[in-house]
Formats: C-alpha cells, structure tokens, sequence
C-alpha cells in the first residue's frame, strides 16, 4: 500500500474511535479523556492494534493540542482576574500546593526515582483538571452555591502556578547545569512578566493586531499568533504550553469569545490526539506493575483534595456540607497532569515507570472524580443530619 | 435590597440576594449569555437546591415578565465594546413605512443586529419598548449598534 494512503487510513481510523468513545463519554455524561487515554494504549506499542507510520504525524499534532489546550485555558481568563486572584486567595492556593503536590514527591522519592522525577510526580498530584471540575460543577447545578468562587479561585492559582512551574520543570528536565539552568529560568522569569505586563496594560493593541473582519482571518491569525508564540517560548526554555497560555490572557473581551467560538473544535481535535498520543507511549504491560502505586496515590489525592476544600472553605467561612463539596470538586485530574508526564516522556534521566504511573493515576482520578462529586452532597447532608440527631439527644 | 455580587472567573458573574421572606435567589451569568436561575435552600444558604439554565431570548422574557427592564444591563453590555459602536437617534418621518406599525414588525435586531433601546415621543421617553410598541410619524427611536447596524435601522424606518 502506498505511504500516504495508509497514514490516512490509520489517522482517520483512530479520529473514528474518539468520535464513538466521545459519543459514548457524552451518553453517559463523563470525561472522555480516560476513554481517549485507554484508546491510546489499545493502539501503538504493545497494544491490539500497532500503528504503522501515522506515529510520528499524531506526535505533531499531540504537541499543538497541548499549545490549544493551554491557549484556551488562557482565554477563559483576564490578566485581571488572576492578578486578583493571586491577591485574595493566595494563602489558600499554597495549601493545595503544599498539600497536593507531596504525595508526588514522596512516591518518587520512595522509589528512588531521584529528584528531578519528584519534580514532575508532584505537579501530577497536585494540578485539578479545570475542564472537568468546571464541567462537574455546571452539570450539578453548582454554580451558585456559596463554595464555587472558592473553588474556581483555586483553579485559578493553580494555572498560575503552572506557568511558572512548566518553565521550572522544562529548565530542570533539560538536564543542564546549575548556571545554564538559572540563567534560563531568569530568562524565563522575565517573558512571562513581560507577557504578564503587556497583556495588562496593552492587552488592546494585541487585540488590534489579531482583529479580522471575518473568521476565517481571526482563526488564522489567532491560531498562527498562537504557534509562533509557543514556539519562541519553546526557544527560550519556556516552554511552548506557558507562551500559549499567555497569549490566551492576553486576549480577552469580546475577541476573546469569538476567538474561543473559533478554536475550540480545533482544540477538542487536537486535545484528543494528544491524549492517544499519550497513550500510544505507553505499554500497557506497564501499567499493571505500576497499578499498586498509583491506586494508592489516588486514595492520597482524593485525601488531600478534601482536606484542602475543607481548609480552605474554613478559611471562607463555609458551612461543613460547602466545605465537602469544594473537596470533592476538586478530586478530578485530567489533561494538565498528563501534559506534565508527557514533557517527561522520553527524558532519560526520568524512570520510564512514570508515564505509566501518571497515566494510571489519571485514569482513577479522572473517572471518580466526578462520582465522587455526586456522591458529596447526600453525604454530607447525611453527616449533618446525624450531627444535628446527635446534638438533640445531648440536649434532651 | 443587598444585592452581592461575586466573580466567577472563567465562567462569568453571580448576583444574589435574600427575599424578604427570607428565601435566597441568584443569577449565575456566563460569559456565553446563558443564565442560570438559582434558588437556595431554605435551611442551608449555602445550597443550590434548583439551578435552571436559561438562554438570552428565555432569560430576557423571564426578565420581561417579572416586570424589570433589562435596557440598564444592555447598556452596560453595550458600554464594555464601546470600540466600534454608536448610539443614534433616528426620527419616524411622515409617511415612513413604520408609522403606525410595530416594533415587532421592523424585525429591526433580526436584520440589523443593531438594538431599539428607547423610543422618545413629545419628551417622553419609552424605555426598552416591547415588540407590540407601536410607532407613530414624529418619534424618535434611540438605536445603539455598530455604524453598519445603526444605518440599516434608519433605512429601514424610512424606506422600509
């Protein structure tokens, strides 16, 4: 068969898949991302159905489907509202970091993993998946209730935290030594302060620029700014994911809403192949020596996620039955969590038992996060039942 | 009325605020024009007990029949894209094919995607007029839109 026609039929094959996995998520109103991820390892290496030649066609469009999905996290904020956020809540944002991102450490520590892995296995414990927290929340009706500003505020501070956290974690895998490594962390640093600024302050003149009378020209020059972006960051070691988040801040208004209109099915097609893509690294032979582990650090995720919704809606001032659900809510991990394992992937100074991990831990979190939201609110309402029962009794 | 206003970052704006009777009431606004009807639990504030989804058109009738205008959060709507976007006072001429029809019948925001936020006859102002408001020759129609759409309504009112 020739070249081409059997890249076409191995992609198009694999887009089919996620189209039905995604039918089935949406009938079922779940994450597709656990589907997309096991699709991953059904495919490719060690898996049922091995690829051929589209292997290194879906790694390209893997590596634009992370610069969109953090693009379009970008646009869902204004410079605004993360410098507030980083204001209000910033005491709140450092206990889920501390809280969440130790179990990681620990593990990769445990098992002699050295500390550069500690670095990536804790920000795979700590991040939430804000698409599917978000998703959660709306589909539960959550969005008035008096803890969702909590929880978004967190969601907040941890994309936040991610974009100073990928450059670290892009300078550290790099391997270079400890001046090179500072010296691109300054580097770093300063562009996204710049970028930080810029949008702020400047933010309509990028808008100027991007302007288009038609959608066509606004994706194009959306989408190109995007890339290049991306791609000049990736440069300067800081990573492509963070200089794509940037330029989503730096748009906002009502460009921003057409803008997203515009490039969400592009990243809902990318973001899937990024996923599979994911998955197409991973034997799933190595999943199950790893499964002990990442089981156990799921009970830890989903512990320190409660305790950190707990803590913080105390903070708030939260009723217990508010506090339960800001925990539960923030249990799911999805996308960001992998987008970090897969900066890893192939490094070889990291253990090649973490991707399998990451994905394994993923993979839980992702499917009982949202179980584990719904289950939040008739338990909590039991437990305040039997607390006010309890206090009855003592009074009589 | 305390009315508490809260950001919802990524997803928009909630406005709350308890009855007199004691019962809490909110609107989740998100940045896509849905709107979420939100009641509270009568025992936990902290509770959405019902959360309805609603889209513009439904949340504008929902607005219109309990009695309030929105014409104030149009124009603050309105205020945010300032760029590109004017307000003009277009007269009802004598013979115009309008006169004495309705609003409902220039299908004005359908064709122009321009706004008839205000119709002022004789100094009196008619805010946010319904589509059964019927104009007469000497009106003056407050129309805010882009330069294109505030044209087309002129057209439109005079020629038909």
């Amino acid at each position: 068969m020739h070249h081409g026609s059997i890249l076409l039929i191995e992609f198009g094959a694999i887009v089919l898949a996620l189209g039905i996995l995604a039918a089935v998520a949406s009938r079922f109103s779940i994450s597709p991302i656990p589907l997309y991820l096991l699709a991953g390892l059904a495919f490719g290496q060690g898996g049922v159905l091995p690829l051929a030649t589209s292997q290194e066609f879906v790694g390209a469009g893997a590596e634009i489907g992370v610069i969109l999905l953090l693009f379009t996290l970008g646009l869902e904020y204004t410079a605004q509202e993360l410098v507030g956020t980083l204001r209000s809540s910033a005491l709140s944002g450092l206990i889920d970091l501390v809280l969440n991102a130790t179990p990681g450490v620990l593990v990769a520590l445990l098992l002699g993993w050295g500390p550069v892995a500690a670095v990536v296995m804790g920000g795979v414990t700590y991040v939430t998946s804000s698409g599917i927290t978000a998703k959660v929340m709306g589909d539960l009706g959550w969005l008035g209730n008096r803890e969702t500003p909590l929880v978004l505020s967190l969601l907040v501070f941890e994309d936040l935290t991610m974009a100073a956290y990928l450059p670290i974690l892009t300078t550290v895998l790099a391997g270079v030594g400890f001046a090179a490594g500072l010296l691109s962390l300054g580097v770093a640093a300063l562009t996204v302060t710049v970028v930080l600024v810029v949008a702020l302050r400047y933010g309509r003149f990028v808008e100027k620029l991007v302007q288009g009378d038609t959608d066509e020209v606004l994706l194009l020059k959306v989408l190109g700014l995007t890339l290049l972006v991306a791609g000049l960051a990736q440069e300067l070691q800081v990573s492509a994911a963070v200089g794509a988040f940037l330029v989503g801040i730096a748009l906002s208004g009502p460009l921003a809403h057409t803008a997203r209109d515009l490039l969400t099915p592009l990243r809902d097609l990318f973001a899937a192949v990024f996923f599979v893509f994911f998955g197409l690294q991973t034997d799933p032979g190595d999943l199950l020596p790893v499964a002990g582990i990442a089981a156990g650090l799921a009970v830890a995720g989903i512990v320190t996620k409660a305790a950190t919704g707990w803590i913080a809606g105390a903070r708030a001032g939260l009723s217990p039955t508010a506090r339960i659900r800001a925990g539960a809510a923030l249990i799911p991990r999805g996308e960001f969590n992998i987008v970090i394992a897969g900066l890893a992937l192939g490094v070889t100074a990291i253990d090649p038992r973490l991707g399998p991990l990451a994905a394994a831990y993923v993979l839980v979190l992702a499917v009982i996060g949202p179980l584990a939201a719904r289950a939040a609110e008739p338990a909590a309402r039991r437990l305040a039942a039997r607390a006010a029962a309890r206090a009855a009794a003592r009074a009589a | 009325m305390d009315i508490e206003r809260v950001n919802l970052p990524g997803i928009g704006m909630r406005h709350s605020f308890t009855t007199g009777r004691d019962r809490r009431l909110g609107v989740v606004s998100h940045h896509t024009g849905r709107r979420d009807l939100v009641v509270y639990d009568k025992d936990d504030p902290d509770s959405a007990v019902v959360s309805v989804a609603l889209n513009p058109a439904e949340a504008n009738a929902l607005a219109e029949l309990l009695g309030t205008t929105r014409i104030v959060e149009r124009l603050a709507e309105l205020n945010r894209q300032v760029e590109g976007l004017v307000t003009e006072q277009i007269s009802v001429v004598e013979g115009s094919p309008y006169a004495d029809r309705t609003l409902g019948d220039t299908a004005a925001r359908t064709r122009t995607g321009a706004s008839i936020v205000a119709v002022v006859r004789d100094r009196q102002v008619f805010a946010s007029p319904r589509p059964d408001f019927r104009f007469l020759a000497g009106d003056v129609v407050v129309v805010v839109g882009t330069a294109e759409g505030t044209d087309a309504v002129a057209r439109i009112l005079n020629d038909g």
